[in-house]
């Protein structure tokens, strides 16, 4: 195979991104292509389906099933309000009337003469999608939704949770290797991004969500914690739709792991600037990692959607994403072609790396290094 | 076209995986099929390239390469071989873009859902959900749950010939309700299979035809007492050409390339599986563990039944294991102590990073103990689901009303299982093949005499589609290259105290050597084994202990050989118990690991 290595998260200053942003349904687009737009813009919506209720008029009216059509008080179709009389059958003789009423508010859908059901529609779900990142409007997708273009910084982190958030970046550690603490947070971080350090505890992400904050950019978290958080054991990396009232994104992994010095250093760049955080993560086919997107305050210039790595070579700046060396940060000074043993008797590729920190060597297989784009 | 199967000296075959497509290529060499080379190239159904063929190409032209020989002509597969050039038959499976997904529904969870799901599985398909009157989901759950799963198929079960009509109907009505829409291109009608009762046919019609592409098959539960999921499973295979694999990016091509229909990955291992276990008259289990799914195979008095655990595996579905297993089944495996914190940490940063392999030894100890979990859990859903038929009457005696025995009992049988099978990374790949043995052992609990062995390349799906045009090709292969004998386990029914005489073996061979050992309870012992042929056993259990044969009875039987060797297992069954202190625990598993040589040094 070509690759042995992880291709690396994105860390750029300067890319123009492309964000679709899709209907779950068909329904109506709201701009034109040209509009300027910000985060909180609805750029499309539609509505969903009711929910489906099934009423057995067999069985409250003591009717044979084949009869139940002939029952209904309202023609299908008909809108009915929750307590209005959907049906009438009579019985002993005649002289008892029963009658069934709408349990909801919806319309009549069907109704079935074999097993006396019918199936009553509730009235339909409204849905908006928003614009998510301050830009223009690139392009329709007729009926279904737009592609938002932005001049951006972006950072992708390797794992998140919450969903799809933006606020001002505020930095509350000093240094990329300070675990972000619960003291360090005010009322003044409410509504922001907030970039700390090597790592969150859940105590202090709590702190965090009571006070407003929108986001936590961290370099890593216990998983421990993550269970806490979530309420269960997290089992496939398919993240974005909790509803935990803040977004957490991860930067580096789960551990105390200092946050790429790259990453640390973009962000802090921008502090103060506004940004939109996703803590969206898959891990199966078609990769989706978390991100944070900083838009550039002028709409212009800049370079394409950041290009796939050119692979590893000599001279290149990785990170290592396994024990024992997990989280440190180096470059290629060897790339072996021959397979070498390691010490659980596998025969694999190998990179020798120079870590950045203390310019020690290992030899680490490439299957376990991670690149560290642009 | 007609095959003729002595005409075919060369065979390509290609299994295109989720993320890697594989291309082997066989030939007819001094009269004898076997393997030449094998190619890989990553899998191409996901944008940019949206084209399976691509992938396919460039694992055959790695084959090529390897060979030295053309197989391609430009863009399409040179047929039939011409001098060095080209190959006579080209075959191909897939479980490219989540392979088959299906629902099915019956009336009954714990009958016609069950047969549907044994239908469904056993045709190569991942069961996304049971629907079914009895599951404790009011009607508009089941129409909302319907609506979000978008499968590619549904298949439609319920009632016997001549039963109930209503409740038939009423599983129809609920489905068009839902108005269900299949997962691959939004231009298409779903195909819904109905396979229920007969005299609900034309009611069926009435509520589905004008909303799905209904076929109708005979029903896979004419009676309480019989299953007939044949004419379904052959339904599935046709509609997973004829619809889903239509729809998918770039099959249209592919299929234009073979005389011979794509069959979904599983559903060919299924057939090699089947084949070996009626040729050999033994029962069989196969498993193979990937990274985000297990599947389990096993034939059982003749019946074959196929489970897939679709969110147990070593990569994808680390964490998974993980939450199911729970952290102390995971540790007991390990001979070492292990914060949990930072045990959760690693385990979730393979699940994030899942292309990862252990560097450090221990990690190496610590994944495959994972591997140990996903294997058990796999294997304890397949023996939930590989059973007899329940609901069926049976005549009984006022003692099985008394001890509450029910009919629907697994199928699986430890005592009688002849052949255990491996594959999957963490078994195929295992640096030590005494490792993927003691996985195997760990997770099954084999009990009795029990063969070993793993598939060293997974070329199972490829020869699973050969060995229905071309069954002898597939079989050598099968057993000359693709299975790795490891030999054999010796497991004694029955418990005891340490160190307490449990059983004694003798290994006879054909040149008239004998070895012999007294294996103590608690302890594990390896004895060698030629790499191939067969040696005599004779073993003598101690009174208490079972073979197989009844307590204290001996067994006497033929080995055949393997790499790893006869591996006695004196460590009890029913139950199997490791010791609860943590230090006698990690003093236990290292006597163990030693005895069977399993790591280059003690952990």
């Amino acid at each position: 195979m070509a690759h042995a290595y992880t291709p690396g998260l994105k860390v750029t200053e300067s890319a123009r991104l492309r964000r679709e942003r899709r209907l779950p349904l068909r329904g109506d687009v709201l701009v034109a292509p040209g509009d300027a737009v910000a985060p909180d813009t609805v750029v499309a919506r539609t509505e969903l389906p009711g929910n489906v209720q099934t009423i057995n008029l067999a069985a409250k009216l003591a009717l044979d099933p084949a009869r139940v059509p002939g029952a209904l008080t309202r023609p299908l179709g008909a809108a009915v309000k929750r307590g209005e009389t959907l049906a009438e059958g009579k019985s002993l003789f005649g002289l008892l009337t029963q009658r069934a009423a709408a349990p909801v508010d919806g319309t009549l859908e069907s109704v079935s003469a074999v097993t006396g059901q019918l199936i009553l529609r509730e009235p339909p779900i409204p849905v908006v999608v928003n614009a998510y990142v301050r830009g223009v409007i690139a392009a329709v997708l007729p009926r279904e939704g737009v592609v938002v273009e932005t001049e951006a910084a972006l950072v992708q982190g390797i794992f998140g949770v919450g969903g799809e958030t933006f606020g001002a970046i505020r930095l509350v550690t000093t240094s990329p290797d300070q675990e972000l603490l619960a003291d360090r947070l005010t009322e003044a971080h409410r509504g922001a991004v907030v970039v700390g350090g090597c790592y969150v505890s859940h105590d202090t992400l709590m702190r965090a969500r009571q006070l407003g904050v929108a986001a936590v950019v961290v370099g890593g978290f216990d998983d421990r914690d993550l269970r806490q958080l979530l309420g269960r054991d997290l089992g496939v990396a398919i993240t974005g739709s909790e509803e935990i009232g803040i977004t957490l994104v991860l930067t580096e992994g789960f551990g105390r792991i200092p946050m790429a010095d790259r990453t640390w250093r973009l962000l802090a760049a921008h502090d103060g600037e506004q940004a939109s955080v996703s803590g969206a993560t898959q891990i199966r086919a078609g990769v989706l990692r978390p991100e944070v997107v900083i838009p550039r305050s002028r709409q212009a210039g800049g370079s394409a959607e950041p290009p796939a790595g050119t692979g590893l070579e000599v001279g290149s700046l990785l990170r290592v994403i396994r024990e024992p060396y997990f989280g440190r940060i180096g470059r290629v000074v060897e790339l072996t072609p021959a397979l070498k043993e390691l010490d659980t008797e596998a025969r694999v590729r190998v990179t020798t790396v120079e870590f950045a920190d203390d310019r020690t060597r290992a030899v680490v297989p490439r299957a376990n290094v991670e690149l560290i784009e642009g | 076209m007609e095959i003729r199967p002595e005409n075919i000296r060369s065979i390509l075959a290609t299994d295109c995986g989720s993320t890697t497509t594989k291309a082997i290529l066989i030939e007819r060499r001094d009269g004898q099929y076997r393997l030449v080379v094998r190619g890989e190239a990553p899998t191409t159904v996901e944008s940019p390239f949206e084209d399976v063929t691509r992938g396919v190409l460039n694992a055959v032209r790695e084959v090529e390469e390897l060979a030295g020989r053309r197989l391609l002509d430009g863009e399409r597969i040179l047929a039939p071989q011409n001098g060095s050039d080209g190959v006579d038959l080209y075959v191909s499976t897939s479980s490219a873009g989540g392979g088959l997904q299906m629902m099915v529904s019956g009336l009954v969870l714990q009958m016609t859902g069950e047969s549907a799901q044994r239908a469904a599985l056993g045709a190569g398909a991942i069961v996304m959900d049971v629907i079914a009157l009895n599951d404790g989901r009011r009607p508009h759950e089941k129409i909302k749950r319907i609506r979000q799963l978008r499968p590619d198929m549904i298949l439609l079960s319920g009632g016997t010939d001549g039963g109930d009509v209503k409740r038939v109907v009423e599983m129809a009505e609920i489905l068009s309700a839902a108005d269900p829409k299949a997962r691959l291109g939004a231009g298409y009608e779903l195909p819904v299979i109905y396979a229920g009762n007969q005299q609900a046919v034309p009611l069926v019609r009435e509520c589905l035809a004008s909303r799905t592409a209904l076929s109708v098959v005979p029903n896979l539960r004419p009676t309480l007492e019989s299953e007939n999921l044949r004419p379904a499973r052959d339904a599935i295979h046709e509609l997973f050409m004829e619809h889903v694999m239509a729809h998918a990016p770039g099959y249209k091509k592919l299929m234009t390339w073979s005389p011979v229909p794509i069959m979904p990955t599983p559903g060919a291992v299924g057939i090699i599986i089947e084949k070996i276990a009626r040729r050999d008259r033994i029962s069989v289990v196969g498993v193979d563990i990937g990274g985000a799914t297990t599947d389990v195979f096993s034939v059982f008095q003749g019946v074959f039944n196929r489970t897939v655990s679709a969110n147990l595996g070593m990569s994808y579905s680390v964490s998974n294991v993980l939450a199911e297993a729970g952290i102390e089944n995971i540790l007991r495996w390990v001979p070492f102590p292990v914060e949990e914190v930072d045990l959760r940490n690693r385990i979730k940063n393979k699940m994030v990073r899942p292309t990862t392999i252990p560097h450090a030894l221990e990690d190496l100890v610590i994944e495959q103990a994972i591997a140990r979990e996903a294997l058990r859990l796999a294997f304890e859903q397949h023996k939930a689901l590989a059973t007899g038929l329940k609901g069926v009457q049976t005549e009984r005696t006022i003692s099985d009303i008394m001890a509450q025995t029910e009919s629907g009992t697994t199928r699986v049988d430890l005592v009688n299982l002849g052949l255990l099978v491996g594959s999957g990374g963490v078994l195929s790949h295992a640096p030590r093949r005494a490792q993927a043995a003691m996985m195997m052992i760990d997770a099954f609990l084999p009990e009795g005499l029990t063969h070993l062995a793993v598939d060293s390349i997974f070329m199972a799906p490829q020869l699973g589609v050969l060995s229905t045009v071309h069954e002898r090709a597939a079989t050598e292969v099968f057993e000359r290259d693709c299975l790795i004998r490891l030999g054999a386990v010796l497991a004694p029914i029955g418990g005891g105290r340490p160190g307490q005489a449990c059983v004694s073996v003798e290994l006879r061979g054909t040149a008239g050597a004998t070895v012999e050992a007294r294996v103590p309870f608690g302890e594990v012992a390896r004895l060698p084994l030629p790499a191939e042929g067969r040696v005599r056993l004779t073993a003598r259990p101690e009174r208490g202990f079972d073979l197989g044969q009844g307590k204290g009875k001996p067994l006497t039987a033929e080995v055949m050989g393997g790499v790893v060797g006869l591996i006695v297992d004196a460590r009890g069954r029913r139950p199997f118990a490791l010791p609860a202190p943590a230090r006698q625990r990690i003093a236990r598993l290292r006597a163990w690991n030693r005895a069977m040589d399993l790591f280059p040094r003690d952990v």
